[in-house]
């Protein structure tokens, strides 16, 4: 690892049979990121369960309640790095809450390792996945058809699996799709090459994750800036000082930009990027930056700067997709909170449209909505949010919805 | 990003100040847990790339084992005086005098009893949130904790119970009575904070460098020889080239054998060992798998 290292998070689907967890263990073993003293805990809890070789699955074990249980109960986060980049894995479990675990930890990705099992080949959790994949924005999906030593490495097989899932993606809008065949008992084609797949030419999963392109994942040319924080020191030296600060969502931005403030619509040029480090001409998303203004306006936490290039919506009423959090159903007498960049509001929902079935996608009508439900909601809030579409812009597209009651997230939401 | 190369260090920079103004903004009364160590140095150049050129709009808090290494606490002394923050430290000896505190064994660890001093504090200052710099990397149980983790009233960790964490979108909200730790440093690693502190060049206790100190062997580990500890009957003391991976309370901090003597070379060290940074220094996770994860509830960080 050096001064250019990028950081890359992803995230694998997959069910405790397709080898998910052995897959995890075999990336960070591979790529000697396990500890000596990790490595020699999961050693003495396979020889005590009687296994002839050490389960790597064991490194992804987390809580003492799901030791007990045999179960993961939670998305844990590893971390593991190579030269060329630093990973953060978003590892979810794959039973019953899955659907709100997996858009948890997708919520930040870049990519999604979705695994097969070669015998199996693509299976209704498979379309799950992939479909939460493809609701959530992930940019990038890997398809690893796991297992390839238990179907005697074919590579008929392989591209059999591969052919059908494409075929399916295509229909969801997914065209980055990268197909890899491996065993992660074995250790082909993770960070090896090893001997029995030669008859595949593509890049291991190791250099997939490594080389994707990932610089285009934030939206690089509609300027987002949502004000986080006021900074008026009030001291002798920084005596007329007022500066934004915040965090560029998208786009960047210059010295001498004119810029909007939204929901207000005044507009202003920049006239100071301030950093630690001294100022800056231009900034870029993801930069947290402080921004100073040529005039005095009244600006407060919650408004967004953009530029007219590109206007964002400004409203009070919304469609999105909704996936329910909560053991407890959506009550829709109720009023909730949404929080959306930094602007909190109340809000009511003015109809549910309809749920998706999340293994066959069919729609339902006037559903009741329940943990782990993805519905299509209308939505009202009290003051106007400054939003775009989620799948033109992640950060100000989404948006989590609190129960005041409990203080609990009950919902992620992404503005349709 | 276009023609501008943004690495990894400046993408978890950029999150952890992100997460810091998010507190500042929404929590009513916060703090910013401060040892002197290094994960806590790195929090307060954080903090001065959020904040300045403001004020920080919290207080720092020490909770003082009064077991420390006594270049952990000039450091800690230096930098808030350098920084002309407040720093409010609160010591176990207080809790040990109302008797909330009571120590069966002097000689023994004190980390199981911050928590206490620790609560006391929070109900003292009314502080509704504490930023501290704890890792994921640091532990399997904290591997799944929440970037902005809730704490009931009785400072409680309950894994089961904790808000799911979207995008970047964080759920600061408490009722009265209840606060939340909240951790900006979550997703750094022992070697990204290494080479955080190369790049922006931190002070950090000399004692995290290679030097030669007196310790004695117990088991694997290798133990300095202080006031609260002495060689038993039979134990021989050796003089050995150590530097410490974590500081905490000295009866239980062993050092690593190393001739790192500056951050080049702790990188170069970070990056090829083969043992946790837990794993190698501290006695009291190791008593069993989930030790952490036990002191956790408890209120512990």
């Amino acid at each position: 690892m050096n001064d250019t290292t990028q950081l890359l998070r992803f995230i694998t689907a997959g069910s405790v049979d397709d080898g998910k967890s052995t897959l995890i263990g075999r990336l960070l073993h591979d790529s000697k990121s396990i500890f000596e003293d990790q490595f020699s805990a999961i050693s003495k809890t396979s020889e005590k369960r009687g296994m002839s070789a050490v389960d790597l699955s064991l490194l992804t074990d987390g809580l003492q309640a799901e030791r007990e249980q045999g179960i993961t109960i939670d998305v844990a986060y590893r971390y593991f790095a190579t030269p060329k980049r630093k990973f953060i894995i978003g590892d979810t479990p794959g039973h019953e809450q899955y659907t709100r675990n997996m858009v948890t930890a997708a919520s930040t990705a870049n990519l999604v390792v979705i695994l097969v099992d070669a015998r199996r080949g693509v299976l209704v959790q498979t379309r799950r996945h992939t479909y939460l994949a493809s609701l959530v924005g992930i940019p990038h999906i890997v398809l690893a058809v796991n297992k390839m030593d238990m179907v005697d490495y074919s590579e008929a097989r392989f591209n059999e699996i591969c052919a059908e899932y494409l075929a399916f993606a295509a229909q969801l809008g997914l065209h980055d799709i990268t197909c890899v065949p491996l065993s992660a008992l074995v250790g082909d084609m993770l960070v090896d090459r090893g001997d029995n797949l030669n008859w595949y030419q593509g890049a291991t999963l190791m250099e997939l994750l490594e080389n994707v392109e990932i610089d285009h994942d934030v939206n690089t040319t509609d300027f987002r800036y949502p004000v986080q924080w006021v900074c008026r020191p009030q001291t002798e030296e920084y005596h007329d000082f007022r500066g934004f600060m915040g965090r560029i969502e998208a786009g960047e931005v210059s010295v001498g930009d004119e810029i909007t403030v939204l929901p207000g619509g005044k507009t202003s040029k920049v006239k100071e990027i301030v950093t630690y480090d001294g100022n800056l001409q231009t900034a870029y998303a993801p930069q947290s930056i402080t921004l100073r203004l040529t005039d005095e306006i009244d600006i407060s936490r919650g408004d967004m700067f953009v530029k007219a290039d590109y206007l964002p919506t400004v409203a009070k009423e919304f469609e999105a997709m909704l996936c329910w959090l909560s053991e407890t159903p959506l009550d829709k007498n109720r009023k909730y909170l949404v929080k959306h960049t930094t602007r909190t509001a109340k809000c009511l929902f003015s109809s549910i449209d309809y749920r998706v079935d999340v293994n066959t996608l069919e729609q339902h009508e006037n559903p009741t909505v329940s943990m782990n439900d993805i519905v299509h909601v209308s939505m009202k809030v009290q003051s106007p949010l400054v939003f775009d579409h989620y799948q033109r812009n992640r950060a100000s597209g989404s948006f989590i919805v609190i129960d005041e009651a409990t203080n609990n997230t009950v919902a992620a939401g992404m503005i349709a | 990003m276009s023609n501008h190369l943004f690495t990894h260090l400046d993408a978890l920079e950029s999150e952890s100040i992100h997460i810091m103004r998010e507190v500042a903004a929404e929590c009513k009364n916060p703090a910013l847990l401060f040892s002197g160590g290094k994960d806590s140095i790195v929090m307060l150049r954080l903090a001065g790339k959020a904040f300045r050129p403001c004020k920080f709009p919290f207080p720092l808090v020490h909770i003082d084992t009064e077991h420390n290494f006594p270049e952990v606490i000039a450091t800690r002394d230096k930098l808030a005086a350098d920084l002309g923050e407040r720093l409010i430290v609160r010591s176990l000896e207080s809790s040990i005098a109302k008797g909330t505190i009571v120590i069966k064994n002097p000689d023994l660890p004190r980390n199981p009893y911050q928590s206490v001093t620790l609560l006391e504090t929070i109900e003292e200052f009314g502080f509704d949130a504490c930023m501290g710099g704890a890792r994921r990397d640091e532990e399997k149980a904290r591997a799944k904790e929440r970037i902005f983790s809730f704490r009931d009233e009785f400072g409680q960790w309950d894994p089961k119970n904790q808000r799911p964490e979207l995008w970047d979108i964080y759920n600061t909200r408490v009722h009265s009575g209840e606060n939340i730790r909240v951790f900006p440093i979550s997703n750094w690693t022992e070697l990204d904070i290494w080479q955080y502190i190369g790049r922006e060049n931190l002070h950090i206790p000399s004692i995290y460098y290679a030097h030669e100190r007196e310790v004695i062997r117990r088991g694997d580990s290798v133990i300095p020889v202080s006031d609260l500890v002495q060689p038993k009957p039979g134990e021989k003391v050796e003089v050995l080239s150590v530097r410490f991976r974590t500081v905490g309370d000295v009866t239980c901090t062993a050092p690593v054998e190393s001739t790192a003597s500056n951050v080049d070379e702790i990188i170069a060290e970070t990056a090829s060992t083969r043992i946790t940074e837990r794993g190698a220094t501290r006695m009291d996770d190791q008593t069993s798998d989930a030790s952490m994860e036990l002191r956790k509830k408890e209120g512990y960080f």
